[in-house]
């Protein structure tokens, strides 16, 4: 029977993993990348959820904002997915095996879909939420947004605290 | 020199100190806001420093630009002060015995020394030029800088942690 656990050993067991093991600088260079490719997606996200709160360039309609800061999170996901995958690959059981971890991926998703639909709301009308009526709506989603990816980002560091010993 | 040991040892004795290396949950949560902040940091200064290098905003004047961003900057920066000085005395001795911990130390000194030269000398003429698509070598120098030595920062603070054993 496949298990998580029994993928783990599998995965840890490969030649790619036992490499990313056993060369010291590799894990830190993947983690290093990983974490400057969140804070381009993360700031992206936030200065635009800034933007709806009129914090942030409020001289500029959120529609020029949302174009200039959220497409360029999805190429940088790309690449998130490419280190994530090799720091798992490294180290199978720190995260398959740990329900952070799947908080993380879990809180991701709604992240992806929360941004994909501001990107198309703001991008399809220059006001979207300027008017009185959706300025609620607007603040809702920018602050769940915002929550959404200080949850990623806390369970994320989590993870090295909860992985099974 | 003996006058700064005390005072490390003075932070390093605090009750402060104390809780954040005795609780389980205390070190972590702050790292999480550590990582936030340090992230929001990066992500936004990296908005003026595309700008500078003139590959991002290019429609953006730059005093414009960085008026808006710099308050993120700023505020986040504060942050990250805070959550690192609580992370630091919980250890501050073995912290200050690492050498990528100093390195970061000097690096993000370096980054604020990129920046004042910036602002004091290099963007005197800013007016002159903010509006360009790609503004003087100088200020794309800046940038280019900006970028490198966050690079540099984010990858000692990940050494720190293979480097040292805390908990």
């Amino acid at each position: 029977m496949l298990t998580l656990t029994g993928f783990s050993k599998w995965l840890a067991a490969t030649s790619l993993s036992h490499t990313i093991q056993t060369v010291t600088w590799i894990i830190p260079t993947i983690q290093t990348i990983h974490i400057l490719c969140v804070a381009i997606v993360f700031s992206s996200a936030v200065l635009v959820d800034l933007r709806i709160f009129r914090v942030f360039e409020r001289d500029e309609p959120l529609r020029e904002v949302a174009r200039r800061f959220l497409p360029p999170i999805w190429p940088v996901l790309l690449v998130l997915l490419v280190t994530g995958s090799l720091l798992i690959i490294g180290e199978p059981r720190r995260s398959l095996v740990n329900t952070t971890f799947y908080l993380k991926m879990a809180l991701l998703l709604v992240a992806i879909v929360l941004t994909a639909t501001l990107q198309r709301m703001a991008l399809a009308s220059p006001g979207v939420f300027e008017d009185r009526s959706r300025q609620m709506a607007g603040r809702a989603l920018a602050t769940l947004s915002i929550l959404v990816w200080c949850g990623i980002l806390f369970a994320g560091r989590w993870i090295a605290y909860t992985q099974a010993g | 020199m003996s006058y700064l040991q005390d005072l490390i040892a003075f932070f390093e004795d605090s009750g402060i100190a104390d809780s954040i290396r005795e609780n389980d949950i205390l070190f972590p949560t702050i790292e999480s806001v550590h990582v936030i902040a340090i992230c929001l940091v990066i992500g936004s200064i990296l908005v003026l420093d595309l700008r500078l290098l003139g590959f991002a905003s290019t429609n953006r004047p730059v005093g414009r630009l960085s008026r808006a961003v710099l308050p993120v900057t700023w505020g986040a920066f504060a942050i990250a002060v805070s959550s690192g000085f609580l992370l630091f005395i919980s250890n501050a001795t073995k912290y200050l015995a690492n050498g990528y911990f100093d390195a970061k130390l000097v690096l993000i000194c370096a980054a604020g020394l990129n920046m004042i030269v910036f602002h004091a000398i290099s963007a005197k003429d800013l007016p002159q030029w903010e509006k360009q698509k790609s503004p003087p070598l100088r200020a794309r120098i800046a940038g280019a800088l900006s970028i490198l030595l966050w690079i540099a920062v984010v990858a000692c603070g990940r050494w720190i942690g293979f480097t040292m054993q805390v908990l």
